[in-house]
Parts: structure tokens; sequence; C-alpha cells
């Protein structure tokens, strides 16, 4: 078992108990501090998978700007204390069940999959990073990019335009 | 690492996702949830970039072949940030008009 495969098993542990712990937690602060720890996982991941870009973005981004942005909309509405009122139990267990059929079905389906061969070759290592990122990007997806800026404009209006008070 | 398991682990976080949305009843958590869901698929995209560049690396592999898939994961993530930014502000305009972020009282469009 080398150092990869520690690294994957580590990381993949540590996501999959802290998103179950986002789940689960009745406290919203603390579902949205087992995110980041999800998010953080899957950056490592992006690492592993020679992305490192992306797992930077996705640290500043995700783990940054979203959370931080859900933590003060949470601490805006008081919601610290547990005021979710208690539910049909029989519910929940028909949600979970629902959920863990999914992934029953899906992973029964893919398991007997074959993989295409020479996939334990190294990629390289440059692929993910910005040299080549922003090469493509500014030349293949130069339109998709600029779209994407008008895109920021319009949610930014229609976030002000919604959080407005008194219209 | 095999591909395999990329995709079982990207399912398990996507089923927990799903669990969450279907069980929970305040909407912030439902919503992280949604973002959980986005960064499973993100998850098992990178790994098939990967896997598709190594697939090439014998052949015509060029320098920039597993990149279109991480700039796609990057979209995604700018469409994610714009979208997360709206939706708050509506949950936000939500509490201030009922005084609870409760799903079950959110059954009518206009109060």
């Amino acid at each position: 078992m080398n150092i990869t495969e520690i690294l994957f098993w580590f990381l993949s542990v540590l996501a999959l108990i802290g998103a179950l712990m986002m789940v689960t937690n009745k406290n919203p602060v603390y579902s949205v501090l087992w995110l980041i720890v999800v998010f953080f996982a899957i950056s490592g991941h992006y690492i592993l998978l020679n992305a490192q870009f992306l797992a930077i973005v996705n640290i500043i981004v995700y783990a940054g700007a979203i959370m931080v942005l859900f933590l003060f909309v949470i601490m805006l509405m008081n919601m610290n204390a547990d005021n979710e009122p208690q539910k049909n139990k029989w519910l929940q267990l028909a949600g979970a069940v629902a959920g863990g059929s999914l992934l029953l079905v899906i992973v029964a389906a893919l398991r007997k999959s074959e993989t295409l061969a020479g996939q334990h070759t190294d990629a390289g290592g440059t692929t993910g990073l910005i040299h080549n990122l922003g090469q493509v990007l500014f030349k293949d997806f130069v339109l998709p990019f600029e779209i994407s800026s008008i895109l920021f404009l319009s949610a930014m209006v229609g976030a002000v335009v919604i959080g407005k008070k008194g219209d | 690492m095999p591909i395999n398991y990329y995709v079982i682990l990207a399912m398990s976080l996507f089923s927990i996702g799903v669990v969450g949305v279907l069980t929970r009843r305040n909407a912030i958590i439902i919503f992280m949830c949604i973002e959980l869901m986005l960064n499973a698929v993100n998850l098992l995209l990178v790994a098939f970039s990967k896997m598709h560049y190594a697939n090439l690396a014998g052949g015509s592999a060029t320098a920039n072949v597993g990149t279109e898939a991480q700039l796609f994961v990057f979209f995604i993530m700018v469409v994610a940030a714009a979208e997360v930014s709206v939706g708050l502000a509506i949950i936000v305009m939500m509490y201030r008009n009922i005084h609870s972020v409760d799903v079950n009282f959110l059954n009518r469009l206009k109060h």
C-alpha cells in the first residue's frame, strides 16, 4: 500500500464521515462546519487526481466564500439553537431507504463493469496547473468565460433585488 | 487508484446528499445537501478526466487532453457560486416573510 492509496482511503473516509455528520447534525452551524471538512477532503482528492488549480479554487470558492455566506445567513436568522420540529420518524426512515436504494442500484450496476486499459499510467502531473488551464481557457473557452461574467452580474443584481427590504 | 473506487465514493456522497434532501426540513440544510451533490459530480468528472488522459497517453496524447474536463468543472463551480447567492437571497426573503425556514411552511408561493 503506497502513499497514494493511504491518502485516498483517508480522504474518502473523511469525506464520508463529514457528509454523514452534515446530514445528521441538528445544529445548522455544525452542519456548515462538517461540510467544510467534506470540501477540504474533496480538494485533497483533486490534488491526487492532478487537478491542483481546481483544488485551490475549491478551497477558495466553496470552503472560503460560499460556506461563509451560509454561516452569515444562519447567524443572521439566529438558528443556533435546535429549532427544527421533530417530524414523522417513518418519513425519515423512508427517505433514508430511498437514498440507500439509489446507492445500492447504481453500485450494483457498476460493480462488474469493465475498466479501460491503461488507467494506471501517470498523467504527467502538469495537466491541472494554471499554465495549461489558462492557455486553454483564454484560447478555446474565452466566450463561455465572458458569458459567465454576465451570469455573475445578473446573479448579483438578482440577489440585491430579491433581498431588498420593503417593496 | 482504479476508477471504480472514485465512482463508488462519488455515488456515496451523492446518495448522502439525496437522503439529506429527503429527510431534513431546514431549507438551508437542504441547500447544503444540494451543494454536496454538486461536489460529488465534480469529483467524478475530474476522476474520469484523468482516466481519459491516461487512456490516450499511449497514442495521441497532446498537452491539453485532460484540461477540458477540468475547465468544465471550473465552469460548474462558477455557476454554483452564482446559484448560491441567488438561492440564499430567496431563503432570506422567505424567512423575512414567514419567520421560518421550515419547508413544511413553504408550500405556497405567495404568502
